[in-house]
């Protein structure tokens, strides 16, 4: 399935003593070296498009450059600011609340829902349904990020916005709020918010692994007087557990990442309170004009998504391996 | 927000199996209890309390300012009102935003095919040497944050003219989109099945021949998949077409959107009017191509 990239098609070797004396591409008698030519464009642009910027960034942050005099090197200066910027550690705190909302949340909450929708709903009130509901959930994926933004801003508003409305309406306007604008709430409101938008994903995910679940492994599971949830726990997760593992790798990249709502919603205020480092790099970069230090705070992230990512990808394959060796 | 995440997109209407005919004797499975109806409730109204703010969208787009003052946002229009969607359509000169965004998109979709097909055929079929450690590099493109490409891509764009082009833009995401594909795309081929490649071989076929009459053909569900995402994707971009798309008449309508938000025009319902319109292209796509993408992660699979 195309879902979940099997990764070790790229790492093991050809079985077989020939292939080890000679290894060899999976067409008979083409050279492996003959195939460069094919990188060769992708290469280059990468090359072009992402290395040399890259180099470029980590550079900068070693100099004092506002964008319009030449970068002066200033050595480990950004880098000693960075360390003890209360901002940027602030932006790292609310990083957490970011996996938070948009990986621990929708992964754990997606799997109980694909699980009853698969398995309950699915099957005691029809495909159909089920799948209109699969729809329903995973609508605000395909909304543009800062649309959705847009729209839950206006939702959200002090003044005549619809949740306040709807709260005088049921009889709770004591619960109103400037959700967005109080300190307190802002946070809390960006995380409900990115669980609405990511909860469709897992979903979406774990539904079309759960179809490669044996329904005799149930009815046999069912027949041992194994509950609902045992049944779960033993045969669902561990069958789809490749999917887990990339809607979780995936969604803490984008969690890291995460900037377009924040942009659009709040502009990481008030204050800090909903700051992330994309927006803080972007903010030096472009509003305060510190370039030297807006590549700082870039490189700390994509430092950290890409260790990151590397742990993560270590430690799925150590449990594949554990998985085949049993 | 991560273009990873649209992945999903292909498998929603992999409509859900319909359970096997249960056993004669164990005729019990498909009772409902007091409970099934519960959990059922529960699964309807969470996905009424996800489509809450698709319906005020759509409620508000169609009143008046007026109407909006006096009655607020939950309530139905009293008359329909259009001028806030024309209005807004008039001012961001709707139908050129939107023809930015297609051609952009529609360009960078099928270049990312091809450059992520190119690449996965020297990683999965020719597997040169070093492979995994060229396909984590290629990665890197999705790991980075899009801001570390900002400054120095405005540079060497502006340097060779490229700058406020729209050339600018689907070259970057040509290169970004491709390198998730490279990813999927080479360890499908890693498994490409061996005999096919061995007869073309044997007929003669050249390494380029192989490629567009064999591994081309076969694989092309997936690539007919990735090609969907890679558009998605790009449409849904943000911060680089804000970026390098400076001048009103080459953005696309996310960007065009987002810079109209806090004008004098938008008032509540022409703001929800644009949101209206920011979301029905996306959601036409997405109902006209779900069926060929089930079509083809299901014909990937059977392979």
């Amino acid at each position: 399935m195309a879902i979940a990239p099997d990764t070790r098609a790229l790492t093991t070797r050809d079985a077989g003593p020939r292939a080890r004396r000679a290894p060899s591409s999976q067409i008979p008698g083409s050279s492996r070296n003959a195939y460069w030519l094919y990188l060769v464009p992708g290469l280059a642009l990468l090359a072009v498009i992402i290395v040399i910027p890259l180099v470029w960034n980590v550079y900068l942050t070693f100099t004092d450059y506002r964008g319009i005099r030449p970068p002066e090197w200033i050595g480990l200066d950004n880098w000693i600011e960075l360390a003890g910027d209360s901002v940027f550690w602030t932006s790292f705190g609310n990083s957490i609340a970011m996996i938070v909302a948009m990986v621990v949340v929708p992964t754990l909450l997606g799997l109980v829902l694909a699980a009853m929708l698969f398995d309950l709903i699915g099957k005691k009130f029809g495909g159909k349904l089920a799948s209109f509901l699969r729809a329903t959930y995973y609508l605000p994926q395909i909304l543009p990020a800062v649309i959705a933004a847009i729209v839950i801003g206006w939702i959200l508003r002090p003044q005549n916005g619809a949740l306040n409305q709807m709260l005088e309406a049921v009889g709770l306007g004591a619960l109103q709020q400037n959700w967005l604008g109080d300190p307190d709430t802002a946070l809390p409101s960006i995380m409900v918010i990115m669980i609405w938008v990511q909860l469709g994903y897992p979903i979406v995910i774990f539904m079309a692994a759960l179809q490669r679940v044996d329904p005799e492994l149930y009815e046999a599971a069912e027949l041992d007087g194994a509950n609902w949830f045992q049944r779960f726990q033993a045969i669902t997760v561990g069958i789809i557990r490749p999917e887990i593992f990339v809607v979780t790798l995936t969604c803490t990249i984008a969690a890291l990442k995460v900037f377009g709502p924040i942009y659009a919603l709040t502009g990481g205020g008030p204050g800090t309170a909903t700051i992330v480092p994309a927006y803080y790099a972007y903010s030096e970069f472009f509003q305060s004009q510190q370039v030297g230090y807006g590549a700082t705070i870039a490189t700390a992230l994509t430092v950290v998504i890409a260790a990151v990512s590397v742990v993560f990808i270590l430690v799925q394959n150590r449990v594949e391996q554990k998985e085949e060796s049993r | 927000m991560s273009a990873v995440l649209d992945e999903a997109t292909a498998t929603l209407d992999a409509s859900v199996e319909e359970p096997k005919p249960a056993r004669p004797g164990r005729g019990g499975s498909r009772r409902k209890t007091a409970g099934d109806w519960i959990v059922l409730l529960v699964a309807i109204l969470l996905g009424l309390l996800i489509a809450v703010p698709f319906l005020l969208i759509l409620v508000n787009s169609f009143k008046s300012p007026a109407d909006y003052n006096t009655s607020g946002p939950l309530t139905l229009p009293t008359s329909l009102y259009f001028d806030g969607i024309t209005a807004f359509w008039e001012r961001v000169d709707f139908p050129q935003k939107l023809g930015n965004s297609v051609f952009i998109s529609g360009l960078v979709a099928v270049f990312a095919v091809l450059l992520s097909m190119l690449n996965a055929f020297a990683l999965g079929i020719g597997r040169v040497k070093g492979r995994l450690w060229i396909v984590v590099v290629i990665l890197l493109a999705n790991m980075l944050p899009q801001e570390v490409l900002l400054y120095p891509l405005y540079f060497m764009f502006k340097e060779v003219g490229l700058y406020d082009s729209q050339w600018a833009v689907i070259i970057i995401f040509t290169v970004i989109q491709s390198a998730f594909g490279t990813y999927l795309l080479a360890s499908v081929y890693g498994t490409f099945p061996k005999e096919l490649l061995e007869a073309a071989s044997l007929d003669g076929a050249s390494r380029w021949q192989i490629l567009w009459r064999v591994v081309y053909p076969i694989s092309r569900p997936t690539l007919s998949v990735l090609l969907i995402f890679f558009f998605i994707w790009t449409w849904n971009e943000f911060l680089i077409p804000l970026t390098f798309l400076v001048s009103n008449d080459t953005q696309t309508v996310p960007v065009a959107i987002t810079v109209l938000q806090g004008d004098r025009l938008m008032d509540v319902t022409t703001t929800s009017a644009s949101a209206l319109l920011g979301l029905i292209p996306t959601l036409v796509f997405f109902l006209i191509f779900q069926r060929t993408l089930t079509r083809g992660i299901t014909a990937g699979a059977v392979k």
